[in-house]
């Protein structure tokens, strides 16, 4: 007791944003991505919706006129990774061992390693709607899939990944006239929660709107190179 | 569950603010936790709960404010809570829209023992 009357305590005033760490180094890389010219694109959706399918069918737009590569971050197994470098497409396997999202600073271990002239960084996230919403990795683009299958309601479900979001892909839409799944009220949903949300719509089967997406990449890539100019 | 990973994050924030004061215990803990800050506060706990063990902070309280999620219309210049994430004006329908509040994950205070 004697020594716990000596004891005194104070209150102290922190007001500290338990992510400002991971929003310093995010800050950090995209300002050396930016400087070498490279444009950061952050994919993100639940597990299956065709992320990786989506990177392979873009490699073959983008491939032959652009300098890509992939940074796969998966719980377990190189599976994505090998998938795009079966592309030719250089491709790093972030294998997070149980993490269910990635974090920058798992990107800035990586970053002595991508080659300074790249054009595309493509960082395929852990499979997840909810965790990697809130991890900035220093992409210059967030963008989320949400698949057909997934059902239209999803956006308000999971609004985190979509209010952060610059584009939403709604994907797999060969599926869509055997699934309830209605395209408009799912834009609907997702414009109200972000009205900023640039939206496409994909089949990786049929190659619809792959193109489309293709040149909305492709234009903020040439805005970063002109602002770097 | 990300959780697990952010209380990691206070508690390096929260050592080396304890260290600073030439603290011994911290024993009580305020975060300010956003409707749209995509955590959940029971897990917060949990993980709170889990992770003190063998720290300066194991018998530390956890308190979690609720930050409700506010916006801007910066058209008509009203100011509404929003309990859905709608971003649309109630009131005029626009959306130009400004966040004010919603989004924090902050340790706000600490109380601590200092000798």
């Amino acid at each position: 007791m004697g020594k716990d009357e000596k004891m005194k305590t104070k209150e102290v005033m922190v007001l500290e944003d338990l992510l400002g760490s991971n929003k310093k180094i995010a800050a950090e890389i995209r300002q050396k991505l930016t400087d070498k010219g490279i444009l950061t694109i952050n994919l993100l959706s639940s597990p299956g919706a065709g992320k990786t399918t989506l990177l392979e069918s873009l490699s073959e737009v983008l491939a032959p006129e652009y300098k890509m590569a992939v940074i796969e971050g998966d719980i377990e197994t190189e599976r994505d990774a090998d998938r795009i470098r079966a592309k030719g497409i250089p491709a790093w396997q972030i294998i997070t061992g149980g993490a269910c999202h990635l974090e920058a600073k798992m990107i800035g271990k990586l970053l002595p390693e991508i080659p300074a002239d790249l054009d595309f960084l493509f960082i395929e996230n852990v499979g997840n709607l909810v965790c990697p919403a809130s991890f900035d990795l220093g992409e210059n683009i967030r963008c989320v899939l949400l698949s057909t299958p997934e059902g239209d309601d999803k956006p308000k479900k999971y609004p985190k990944a979509f209010t952060t979001s610059d584009c939403l892909v709604i994907s797999k839409t060969d599926l869509v006239s055997v699934l309830p799944f209605n395209i408009e009220r799912a834009k609907k949903e997702a414009l109200e929660i972000n009205p900023a949300l640039i939206t496409f719509t994909t089949s990786a089967q049929t190659g619809a709107g792959i193109k489309e997406l293709a040149e909305y990449f492709s234009e903020s890539f040439q805005k970063i190179r002109r602002t770097n100019a | 569950m990300h959780e697990l990973s952010l209380i990691a994050n206070l508690f390096e924030i929260m050592e080396e603010k304890a260290a600073e004061k030439n603290a011994k215990k911290i024993t009580h803990v305020v975060l300010q936790v956003g409707k749209l800050s995509g955590v959940v506060p029971d897990l917060l706990i949990t993980a709170f709960d889990i992770y003190k063990k063998d720290t300066m902070t194991s018998e530390g309280e956890l308190t979690i404010k609720e930050v409700p999620l506010k916006i801007l219309c910066r058209d008509c210049k009203t100011e509404v809570v929003k309990d859905d994430f709608v971003f649309i004006c109630t009131k005029c329908g626009s959306t130009n829209l400004k966040t004010l509040s919603g989004t924090e994950l902050y340790l706000e205070k600490m109380e601590l023992e200092i000798d």
